[in-house]
């Protein structure tokens, strides 16, 4: 019994990782876009739940937070919009640099499982300590020992927000200013 | 006696045991599952009653069993899957409209977690130390059910109505977890139980008074309250945000496409998650639990508490049917807003308010801090005022603006002859 009980985190764990491989793959898989986004958020909801069962709450709830609740919603919104409609669109055909790419993500994954794997060998203590990924421990070390980290990150976003404005936005040349209204009724644009 | 009112557990018995778990988890969606018809029935009778109508009143007492009647007329209709849908998606949409709904509440007490309460263990489903994180979590996966299912259905209306519904959760989830994160700095945890403690203390941390510091009596809490509650019925795809399902011009919006069952399980998704959204309000605004904002130790009826306590789930459940009868309120008052209302209440009025909000409750925890409790009340008064300021400056200018409107001339192109000058606004004589 008790080694049962010892298994079924092991179980849910290699359930929950082997679906997450799979979304993966599906995300590069599949012929059609929306498919592939959904295979993402599949994965990442997932991924967040393999967070919570390491321990690490907080990075698993910001997660779904950020990547599957925002920016997988917006890569959803954008494909819809570009109606990316037909299932064989996406189809490639047979390409000489399939095997190339293949053969260099094998490498790829050969690298970050020697970088794993190894340190991994040593690991004898497999629970974390008591509060890691709590909340609280994370935010004391984020405001104390990362303070500046954070905040020129933080300054990074705002400029990026800012240049993205700078840059998507249409621009308007002062002789346009005043006919503005006019120009949107006769393109017959509806004025928001 | 007493013995048994304090002590409602054997020992043995911790939240980790098994059953305890399953209650636990039965006690949340079963009561949902089976307050949705009342809803649905007092949402119809309301509603009638606001816009001075009967309302359903044949089926059953004063109309009760209505509810039943359309649930077995929606069994028994015919299930149409329309030819041209992506199958896999159009099934499995409704689904996963419905997963967030019931996972919404999992942090939500409904009752006092404190030791002497007979709810500690079956209360919330998962007390984890992320609660108010998770709820944002779980309502921004929300928009799945509604964007894939218009999708899905191959239909452009259908499809709008998910670009709208993606769109508008996207923009009022920012001002939702900003006016959540005031909280979160008021009571210092993330925790939803902790936050329902926090508002059993005394009003604005002032010792005497026998008052509950529910977080709706405080200026920076009634701001984020007033945001929550404008928030929580745009990320329910509720009226006046229903732009998703407009009627006059997206037929029924993205669950155009469905019918019978599967159209019930949308209907049931929405229901439930207005259902779980007024508990986390009553539980993170109107102290949870607590009956009356009185501090019954303070005035020395301190036994009460206990008693209270026991008593805790009905007065939560009256504030959840507050919360709702305010959704069905706001539906019967206020028209549909327009998408460029939607986005500039959104992004224009929410979104800075709630930030103001937040700088606002961190001055107010940093003088509390350090000068003591009551002292933050002159700087609160002093943030009001500002904020009045800045409210009327921004309304009185913009009225000046709209006084600066004069009849425009405005070109219209007419088809032939080039185009007609007219002096002022209106169609071209």
């Amino acid at each position: 019994m008790q080694n049962l009980t010892q298994q079924v985190p092991l179980l849910f764990f290699g359930a929950v990782a082997g679906v997450a491989a799979m979304a993966a793959v599906g995300v590069v898989a599949f012929g059609s876009a929306i498919r592939s986004a959904l295979c993402l958020v599949l994965n990442f909801f997932l991924l967040s739940i393999l967070y919570f069962t390491l321990g690490s709450q907080t990075l698993g709830i910001i997660q779904i937070v950020v990547y599957t609740g925002a920016i997988m919603v917006l890569f959803l919104f954008v494909i819809m919009l570009l109606n990316l409609g037909g299932i064989k669109i996406l189809h490639e055909k047979r390409d000489p640099r399939l095997i190339l790419g293949g053969v260099l993500g094998l490498g790829l994954f050969a690298l970050i499982a020697t970088q794993i794997l190894l340190p991994l060998q040593r690991v004898t203590q497999p629970r974390a300590a008591q509060d890691f990924g709590k909340p609280e421990s994370l935010g004391v070390t984020l405001f104390s020992g990362y303070v500046w980290p954070f905040e020129l990150a933080s300054f990074l976003l705002l400029i990026g927000i800012v240049g993205s404005i700078l840059l998507a936005k249409r621009r308007i040349l002062p002789s346009e200013r005043q006919e503005d209204s006019v120009r949107s009724l006769e393109s017959g644009e509806v004025a928001g | 006696m007493t013995g048994l009112l304090t002590n409602f557990y054997a020992d043995a018995l911790t939240r980790d045991t098994w059953w305890i778990q399953l209650i636990r988890v039965l006690l949340l969606i079963v009561p949902i599952l089976t307050l949705v018809p009342g809803l649905i029935w007092w949402e119809r009778r309301l509603l009638s009653w606001m816009q001075d109508r009967v309302g359903p009143n044949r089926v059953g007492p004063w109309g009760l069993l209505q509810p039943i009647a359309d649930g077995v007329k929606l069994f028994f209709k015919e299930d149409i899957t329309p030819a041209a849908v992506d199958r896999a998606i159009y099934f499995m949409a409704p689904a996963i409209a419905l997963f967030p709904a019931f996972a919404l509440g999992a942090t939500m007490p409904w009752g006092s977690v404190d030791p002497d309460s007979p709810y500690r263990l079956l209360t919330p489903v998962a007390d984890v130390p992320i609660g108010i994180l998770y709820m944002m979590a779980v309502s921004s996966l929300g928009v799945y059910g509604v964007v894939l299912g218009g999708y899905a259905s191959n239909n452009k209306y259908s499809l709008l109505g998910g670009l709208r519904s993606s769109a508008q959760l996207i923009s009022y989830e920012l001002a939702m977890g900003v006016s959540l994160a005031c909280i979160v700095l008021a009571s210092g945890s993330l925790r939803m139980t902790d936050m329902v403690k926090v508002q059993e203390g005394p009003l604005w941390g002032i010792g005497g008074l026998p008052i509950q510091n529910w977080f709706f009596f405080t200026p920076y809490g009634f701001l984020a309250g007033v945001i929550f509650l404008i928030c929580m019925v745009a990320e329910t795809n509720r009226a006046p945000f229903d732009l998703p399902e407009a009627e006059n011009e997206l037929i029924a919006g993205y669950h155009t496409e469905y019918s019978s069952m599967k159209f019930a399980v949308y209907f049931m998704g929405e229901y439930a998650a207005m259902f779980v959204f007024s508990g986390i309000f009553a539980a993170v605004f109107l102290g949870g639990w607590n009956p009356l904002p009185i501090r019954w130790e303070a005035i020395g009826l301190g036994g009460l508490n206990h008693f209270l306590k026991i008593l805790g789930p009905l007065f939560f459940i009256t504030k959840m049917a507050f919360g709702i009868s305010v959704y069905i309120w706001l539906r019967a008052t206020l028209p549909r807003l327009r998408y460029d209302q939607l986005m500039d209440l959104g992004w224009k009025s929410l979104l800075p308010l709630a930030a103001l909000n937040l700088i606002g409750i961190a001055t107010w925890q940093y003088v509390s801090s350090v000068y003591g409790a009551g002292t933050a009340i002159p700087v609160g008064t002093a943030f009001v005022i500002l904020a009045a300021i800045i409210l009327g400056f921004v309304l009185i200018t913009r009225k000046a603006n709209a006084r600066d409107f004069k009849p425009r001339t405005v070109r219209y192109v007419d088809a032939g002859k080039g185009s007609v000058e007219v002096a002022e606004t209106g169609a071209p004589s």
